[in-house]
């Protein structure tokens, strides 16, 4: 009954409404359609005038092509050599999969501090640590390289890992968390006599197991896609991540939009994959982060 | 609190602090430190030659370098252009579905947020070939409309270039917004819109009077994450179009990394960077203060 108000929203305009969004929906989808379609498609039908919005007729030659391409060590300087693609593959998985582990031991453990500890310069710190999450992150990234060929890390996936830990969202988001573990918890963990690591990972992380999962797969995916580090960064062909090596593709063969759509589709597709598995945890992420921001 | 349980209390905190803090101090807040401080120097990438104190010599000579001015005023175009638009498009989408069944406001969820998730690179290149002179599905769709005559050079014609970023950037950038607006929108204090429909309230002053300013904070964040992520469009730009053609497209971003890793000229990047985060700092609090004044 109190509905009735809301259908006063004449109906035309939401039908209206929904057919927009329909077509706005296929706008966005039709790039990734593209890429994967593309990569199908022989060089005589890419390199058309007409597009064909359906592949005609289907062939692998852009898939073995993107295969054969700059061979690397399948890992570290190994004398087993793979497609470059592969190892490129194996170096973005790695450097995904470090970064979110490092990420997430490091924020929870620091957010549940900054929530539920009182210790000295508390609220300094998280100052300091808001303060910069508003700053531009790829400003930092200039004098980064510096230091990190000080370091004797320049041109090594760590170069590209280490800051991902460093950069303060994820603390800020367990800290949104962790404040919510009731203060009477921790109190009788302490009164049983349980050491702080163990009150930490007995009864603070399965509280928190959300905002992990959460923090988790928001790494992973911008750790991925993080093409600006990974391009000032790393250099040598079989250190290269699979956007850069397709960077790197797209700049030596710019024409074989064939090979490149392949390429494309090999970077994009895990990565939406692993997307639309955890796409509840990561929507909550984006939300949570941005409650008190 | 007795003393000894304040010292474990202290002691246990700055432990658990202590691994996240040694990365945060040392690849963010030395970086930091030091792009303040070499953008006073003339300092290139050769750990072994020294950098030369020059005072403010980088920041007079950017402001006399015809480059540089271009591509704070193309920054600019892709920001006044983007932060509105992201902002609008997104609550219009937002509002349109947060109604939805769960099953159909997923899908629409994800569909807005693939171009985010598929990568910049990824996108980019997709985008090269649709824009693409001969090959490209636009000069294809504009000719068969019969909208254009004959094929344009859409990357390489410094009337289309810029447009031509700003719309894949707008593809890219809608998809957090939409998340962030459809939770706010249905955490609306359900009473108060009620209560105002019983007093006649037509939806549109519903909508001003109420659900806008409940998604105020929303609308300020993610009017200061589409300027950060705008101020720093640089994969579209490096990857299509390398800044030109003749600068068209040229902006400050991209022009930082240019400077320091092409012309290796640390100093002078860095002097860029610190006028950026300036720039981003000043519009963030200006956006503060506008929304705090409504």
């Amino acid at each position: 009954m109190k509905k009735s108000k809301d259908n006063g929203q004449s109906v035309a305009y939401r039908i209206i409404s929904f057919i927009v969004l329909l077509v706005l929906a296929l706008i966005f989808i039709f790039p990734l359609y593209w890429i994967v379609t593309g990569m199908f498609k022989p060089p005589a039908a890419i390199n058309s005038p007409t597009p064909q919005w359906w592949p005609q007729e289907w062939t692998l030659r852009n898939i073995t092509e993107l295969f054969s391409r700059r061979t690397a060590p399948l890992f570290g300087n190994l004398s087993i050599t793979v497609p470059g693609a592969v190892r490129w593959m194996i170096n973005t998985v790695f450097m995904a999969v470090m970064a979110m582990i490092l990420t997430c031991v490091t924020a929870s453990m620091a957010g549940y501090a900054l929530a539920k500890k009182r210790f000295f310069g508390r609220t300094l710190l998280f100052s300091l640590i808001v303060a910069a999450m508003a700053l531009p992150k790829q400003v930092i990234l200039v004098p980064l390289v510096r230091e990190i060929s000080a370091l004797g890390l320049y041109d090594n996936i760590w170069a590209v890992i280490f800051p991902t830990v460093g950069w303060p969202f994820g603390v800020f988001l367990m800290k949104q968390f962790a404040e919510g573990i009731p203060g009477e918890m921790l109190e009788a963990a302490r009164i049983d006599g349980a050491s702080e690591l163990r009150t930490f990972t007995s009864v603070v992380t399965p509280m928190i197991k959300p905002g992990i999962g959460a923090l988790a797969i928001f790494t992973f995916i911008n750790s991925w896609n993080d093409y600006f580090m990974q391009l000032i960064m790393l250099t040598s062909n079989s250190n290269l991540t699979i956007s850069l090596g397709i960077a790197t593709m797209q700049a030596e063969n710019s024409t074989d939009f064939g090979l490149i759509m392949a390429g494309a589709a090999l970077a994009a597709v895990p990565i939406i994959i692993v997307f639309l598995l955890f796409q509840k945890y990561f929507t909550k992420g984006i939300t949570m982060g941005a409650v008190k921001g | 609190m007795s003393p000894a349980l304040r010292r474990r209390e202290n002691i246990s905190g700055y432990l658990f602090l202590l691994p996240s803090l040694v990365f945060f101090v040392g690849f963010v807040v030395i970086p930091m430190i030091m792009c303040v401080v070499t953008s006073f120097y003339d300092a290139n990438m050769n750990l072994n030659t020294p950098d030369v104190f020059i005072g403010f010599g980088n920041y007079v000579e950017l402001w006399q370098d015809p480059v540089f001015i271009k591509a704070l005023v193309n920054t600019f175009i892709i920001v006044g252009v983007s932060v509105p638009f992201v902002c609008a498009f997104s609550l219009w989408v937002a509002s349109v579905i947060y109604k939805m069944r769960e099953g159909l406001l997923s899908f629409f969820r994800i569909v807005f947020y693939l171009p985010v998730v598929t990568g910049s690179v990824a996108v980019t290149v997709v985008w090269k070939w649709m824009y693409n002179n001969y090959y490209g599905i636009f000069n294809h769709l504009l000719k068969g409309a019969g909208i254009i005559d004959s094929n344009i050079n859409w990357l390489g014609d410094p009337k289309y270039a810029l447009w031509c970023i700003i719309i894949i950037l707008l593809t890219t950038s809608v998809g957090q917004p939409i998340v962030l607006y459809v939770s706010a929108l249905s955490n609306v204090d359900q009473s108060l819109v009620e209560a105002a429909e019983v007093d006649g309230a037509t939806n549109f002053q519903v909508f001003w009077r109420i659900k806008w300013r409940q998604i105020m904070p929303t609308t300020l964040y993610i009017l200061v994450i589409t300027t950060i992520n705008s101020f720093q469009c640089f994969a579209l730009i490096q990857l299509l179009t390398s800044g030109g053609p003749n600068y068209a497209t040229e902006t400050v971003m991209y022009y930082i990394y240019y400077t320091a890793f092409k012309l290796y000229r640390f100093g002078y990047g860095n002097a860029m960077g610190v006028i950026l985060a300036i720039f981003i700092g000043l519009l963030s609090a200006l956006q503060f203060r506008l929304a705090k004044e409504k």
